[in-house]
């Protein structure tokens, strides 16, 4: 059973009405890697994202996450956007921001559960609290999103991210509006997180993101690189085995 | 003075108070929503294709509010699944209904006999004239609207705020997005009792809009709302009942002013607290 990926991605291309942003993709992810997804602009990183969380879907070929389609999965992920997809000027306080990715955490599925009046329960409360405090801005609970700086509002989108407990981690350049020291800062806590949970992580800087994650996938319409560096001793020996795979695919 | 003696005495005037707070309601928790997801444009499409369905209802000879109601959610949900489903052309949409529903209106209120001094009254509102059952009416699509954001404020809250997100966490977001232009629709209805298809999108939004210069919670907004909507139509009636002016524009007019003082007034506020800002740090600079 643990050889089953958690995502598994088979042959897959996707164009957005024109040129192929995509083509002939397979990616695999195992358990508990901490995978950095790098490659030029515009290279199809973000449309990868997008198809494993179920935002779009693949014209051609096979997405599977958790052994279940995209969108059936997408409330076992936690999602970090590279911009955030809401004004910056919304009434709303942080607490209620990562309250909010709780939202539906035990609606029953079908359409009785689309009609499931959600209240906020005393353990929504506290789930918003204690992710809060994994990312340090527990202090920042009553501010409003419209005075946070870009770095702080980085910490309250990872933290609505992870309050729903998620088995998988995904970031779109987390770090692509904060300076450099708070960059480090983002990555410690990421590897941090990785002991609980798979996490993608797309990146420019494939330099830096090198030293935090265990395997680097380069994206430019096509997978042109999958290099896998050893760091952690417990799956060195899973990753090793798919570091000569890869090779061995490209020759 | 002279209003309120002539509130004890005259039941038309009771009638158009009781109107003007019910439909305050309306527009203080909806037009909250139209505010924060920035829908103004959306309202005021439904709005004028409204006329469309109470023309209709006269030449027919139905009830116009009924015909207005149909036709308020026929064009909200026309409006909301086109713009899920061609994002692109959403505003050209927008104006295309807007007109054509006035259109449609005009044709049949001119081919109703007797029924052209309407016209007026459904453009401009007249809430002196609010027949006493369409209180009712008006209560039961506020108890609606209030049962319905009570039940699934959080949801709303989510797909006002990031349908992105909302989608991942498996929110159903067509169907809360489509429900919340509904509700819209259906406060445009109530509204037009008061002010008018034409003036409605003021005072959906700007009771709203003021509100949200002074808090800033999704809640709290609503509440100032409703008590400044109530506010205003009640004072803008009292206004015009000395003058004889019409009431609809004369509650527009001051909802419109206190909203220019209101955005005046925080501008000058937010700039007085940066130059206070500067100063105290150029005075920190001066020190050693």
């Amino acid at each position: 059973m643990n050889d089953q990926p958690l995502i598994d991605i088979r042959d897959v291309s996707f164009s957005y009405a024109g040129p192929p942003v995509l083509e002939h993709v397979d990616l695999q992810v195992r358990e508990g890697e901490f995978l950095g997804i790098v490659g030029p602009n515009a290279g199809g990183k973000s449309t990868l994202l997008k198809l494993i969380l179920g935002l779009l879907e693949a014209d051609t070929g096979r997405v599977r996450v958790l052994g279940r389609r995209p969108a059936d999965a997408s409330r076992s992920l936690g999602y970090v956007p590279q911009y955030p997809s809401f004004p910056r000027d919304f009434p709303i306080s942080v607490e209620q921001v990562v309250q909010l990715g709780r939202i539906n955490a035990r609606a029953p599925t079908g359409w009785r559960g689309m009609l499931w009046p959600s209240r906020l329960s005393r353990a929504d409360r506290l789930a918003a609290r204690t992710a809060l405090t994994e990312v340090e801005a527990d202090d920042l609970a009553q501010r409003q999103i419209a005075s946070l700086s870009g770095g702080q509002l980085q910490r309250v989108l990872l933290a609505r991210a992870l309050v729903s407990d998620p088995q998988i981690l995904i970031l779109d350049e987390p770090t692509a509006n904060i300076d450099q020291r708070l960059e480090s800062d983002i990555f410690d806590l990421l590897r941090e997180l990785n002991r609980r949970m798979t996490i993608l992580v797309v990146s420019h800087d494939i330099g830096f993101v090198s030293t935090y994650v265990n395997r680097v996938a380069c994206i430019n319409r096509t997978l042109v690189c999958h290099h896998t560096d050893a760091i952690d001793g417990q799956v060195i020996q899973d990753l090793y085995g798919e570091k000569v795979r890869m090779v061995a695919h490209s020759h | 003075m002279e209003f309120l003696t002539a509130l004890a005495e005259h039941t038309f005037l009771q009638i158009a108070v009781a109107a003007a707070l019910l439909a305050s309601i309306g527009c203080g928790v909806m037009g909250t929503y139209v505010v924060v997801k920035r829908i103004a444009f959306l309202a005021g499409g439904i709005a004028h294709s409204v006329l469309g369905g109470m023309g209709a209802a006269v030449y027919y000879d139905f009830d116009p509010l009924g015909g207005a109601l149909v036709a308020a959610i026929v064009a909200a949900l026309l409006i909301g699944w086109v713009r899920l489903r061609w994002r692109a052309q959403e505003d050209t949409l927008i104006g295309a209904l807007w007109a054509i529903g006035m259109a449609i209106g005009i044709l049949f209120i001119a081919k109703s006999p007797g029924y052209q001094a309407d016209l007026m009254s459904y453009l401009f509102g007249n809430i002196l004239l609010v027949p006493q059952q369409s209180l009712w009416f008006m209560l039961l699509l506020d108890a609606v609207l209030l049962l319905l954001v009570g039940l699934y404020h959080r949801q709303l809250l989510a797909v006002t705020f990031d349908e992105e997100f909302a989608r991942l966490r498996g929110v159903p977001v067509t169907f809360f997005y489509l429900l919340l232009l509904v509700m819209v629709a259906v406060t445009v209805v109530l509204l037009i009792q008061v002010v008018g298809l034409i003036l409605v999108l003021a005072l959906l939004t700007l009771p709203a809009a003021v509100a949200g210069h002074y808090v800033h919670s999704l809640g709290r907004i609503m509440l100032l709302a409703t008590l400044l909507g109530s506010l205003l139509s009640v004072s803008g009636l009292a206004l015009s009942y000395q003058p004889d002016l019409p009431a609809g524009p004369t509650i527009i007019l001051l909802a419109g002013a206190v909203y220019v003082f209101s955005a005046v007034f925080i501008r000058l506020r937010s700039l007085r607290q940066v130059h206070t800002a500067r100063s105290a740090q150029s005075s920190h600079k001066e020190e050693p």
